[in-house]
């Protein structure tokens, strides 16, 4: 059996949901609670990496594609870039072009912010759990040679 | 119009978040598509050195009103930086077009390359001292990446030392930081200035601050006592990387980053000057030492750069007008000639296979282009004029004399006579002794590495020969904007 025992697997799949639900609402509640883009991208890549632990990385990697990983980073990016570009519409650079006060406990006020959030959890989160893709991939060349012996 | 400085920014992170995904679609086009990048950031640059707008302009982020927001100036001294960051990478990346050839995934390295550029742009624009930290990050995670390019054994051990040591100069950077706006409760180098306690007893804790830096900056800049990353970095890295690394990463993020703050938020104070001028020559003179025993073409490069560099930080340590203009001047020569002679360098590591000098020899009629460039590079680094490296290092050492400083402007002759003997012997063994066939005809550097030495080795020749002009234009304005001090950067607050 790939992975960690049944009682992991059954928790896991019954957490990893919340998980990924509230990393989502630290992104969108960024701008009005403590949290941020930052804070949400790490829940949602360490959802991610729970369930990479609990299934084996052959299961996992059924459910999270690699080009998904590999799109999310620049797309996040870009995005980023391009919200504060999109600034020199209103004559400067990061210009919060949407509104210029925030109204407390509203989600949509504050302008570009949530959307930076977006942006910024989007390359955090595909950058971590990429990051913990390619050590789970890596090995030592040393290993290969092992493995060629005994076979 | 002066929306355009954010492009020195924005547009390098815009090629490097769009590379990885034109890498998933095409195989080929990377090249033209950061020849392009470059090519537009080296005019922008020079058009701002050339045809200045009022100067100093302070761009404010967001439209935040000054002391507040992320504030990003541009004056004589940063469009100088500009001009030198962007210039060597424009001849790094014509030179990567064939020379990368010999590795794997071309975007990866143009990638990378481009964050580089994005973070050493961002140093030399923030007015911001945390901006400026996290620029200063940006950059040394892209060249610690770059220096294990290669993926070899040797690669991802130099790029290992190089993470350790550059990230306990980024903990001393940040432990500055934190104490200094500890005491003045801001980030913005105008409002620090401002800020910054003035008086007989502060002076204990403006030495302890500047320890901070002088500890992280030096180490990043690879100033002697901390310079044992270097030797190990620069050699490892792909030639075209070498280049920058030398040439201007260890001048943005070291020598620049640490002379605003010594200069505009401190006004340099005679103890600190001392210092520095100690390191400087402690760096001159150990550097060129230890350079005289390698065998090693590029390792003895990055010997020469720990040597160069002493020169740059005694002539800006001195705090007088030459001495300031000089040191600036030997950066931008530095850059120059040493990208120049990495890159010669890397030509002859791509046709013969190795940089050993004693297996080396007999170059000079197989590959033409690399031994003429390299002879101006050579004579250029050991101050035979008319060239380049003469006049910054003759400012240099007047400046130091001029002083009274006796010792140091003999240490500086003296350095600059044993760097003339290590090229010689560099020349001699690469391209004019005669080796009785050992090695087997080698061939000449293709075309766009061609191109790119000679760019560099023309520079080399233009820059002596139109020194002043230069120096009247260019230095003593960018020099006028450290000469100012303190009260420059309480003026900007008024803008």
């Amino acid at each position: 059996m790939k992975g960690m025992s049944l009682i992991v697997k059954r928790i896991t799949r019954y957490t990893v949901g919340l998980i990924l639900l509230f990393g989502i609402y630290i992104v969108l509640h960024g701008h009005i609670t403590p949290g941020g883009g930052f804070a949400g991208g790490v829940i949602i890549a360490l959802s991610f990496i729970h369930l990479m632990l609990a299934f084996g990385r052959e299961e996992a990697d059924k459910s999270i594609k690699e080009n998904i990983i590999s799109f999310g980073e620049p797309v996040g990016g870009l995005m980023f870039l391009s919200i504060a570009l999109i600034g020199l519409a209103g004559g400067v650079f990061f210009f919060n072009f949407f509104a210029s006060k925030g109204e407390p406990f509203s989600i949509l006020s504050a302008g570009i912010i949530p959307l930076c959030n977006i942006a910024i959890a989007l390359k955090v989160a595909s950058g971590l759990f990429g990051v913990f893709v390619v050590l789970s991939l890596f090995r030592l060349s040393g290993d290969k040679k092992t493995d060629e012996i005994k076979k | 119009m002066m929306n355009a400085i954010i492009l020195f920014v924005a547009l390098p992170l815009f090629a490097a978040f769009l590379l990885p995904i034109m890498g998933k679609f095409f195989k080929r086009g990377f090249d033209t598509f950061i020849f392009l990048v470059v090519l537009f950031l080296i005019f922008l640059s020079l058009y701002m050195l050339i045809k200045p707008p009022a100067m100093p302009y302070v761009y404010k982020m967001g439209g935040w009103p000054l002391p507040f927001g992320i504030t990003w100036l541009l004056d004589s001294l940063s469009v100088f930086m500009l001009f030198v960051v962007n210039l060597i990478t424009f001849f790094a990346a014509v030179y990567s077009i064939d020379y990368m050839k010999q590795y794997t995934c071309k975007w990866k390295y143009y990638c990378l390359l481009m964050l580089l550029l994005a973070g050493l742009n961002g140093v030399a624009l923030s007015a911001d001292l945390f901006n400026v930290f996290i620029f200063l990050e940006i950059t040394s995670i892209a060249s610690y990446a770059l220096v294990a390019y290669g993926t070899g054994r040797e690669e991802t051990e130099a790029s290992f030392k190089y993470m350790v040591l550059g990230s306990v100069a980024s903990a001393f950077i940040l432990l500055g930081i934190a104490v200094i706006y500890a005491k003045t409760s801001t980030l913005n180098m105008f409002d620090m200035a401002r800020a910054m306690p003035q008086g007989a007893d502060s002076l204990k804790l403006k030495l302890f601050i500047a320890t901070l830096f002088i500890t992280g900056f030096g180490l990043k800049a690879a100033l002697v006592p901390f310079h044992s990353w270097l030797p190990d970095a620069h050699p490892s890295a792909p030639a075209p990387i070498s280049a920058m690394l030398s040439g201007v990463v260890i001048k943005v993020i070291g020598v620049y980053a640490l002379i605003r703050i010594m200069f505009n938020i401190f006004s340099l104070n005679p103890v600190i000057s001392e210092l520095l001028l100690a390191l400087g020559g402690l760096s001159m003179f150990v550097g060129v030492v230890l350079a005289i025993g390698q065998w090693d073409f590029k390792r003895l490069l990055a010997y020469h750069s720990i040597s160069q560099i002493g020169y740059v930080v005694c002539g800006i340590a001195l705090g007088t007008p030459l001495g300031i203009a000089g040191g600036l001047f030997h950066l931008l020569n530095h850059s120059v000639f040493k990208s120049l002679l990495f890159l010669n360098a890397g030509s002859v590591e791509y046709a013969c296979g190795t940089r050993e000098l004693k297996k080396l020899g007999n170059l000079k009629e197989d590959m033409p282009h690399t031994s003429w460039t390299s002879m101006v590079a050579s004579l250029s680094i050991a101050g035979v004029p008319p060239l380049c490296g003469f006049w910054s290092k003759f400012i240099i050492i007047v400046a130091l004399f001029q002083a009274n400083r006796f010792f140091y402007g003999s240490l500086a002759i003296l350095v600059g006579l044993i760097t003339l003997g290590s090229f010689l012997k560099v020349q001699r063994y690469i391209f004019y002794r005669k080796l009785s066939g050992s090695l087997l005809k080698v061939k000449e550097a293709p075309v766009f590495m061609c191109l790119s030495m000679a760019g560099l080795a023309i520079l080399c020749v233009l820059i002596g020969i139109f020194f002043k002009p230069i120096l009247d234009n260019v230095l003593i304005p960018a020099s006028q904007s450290l000469l100012g001090g303190r009260e420059y950067f309480i003026t900007l607050l008024g803008i």
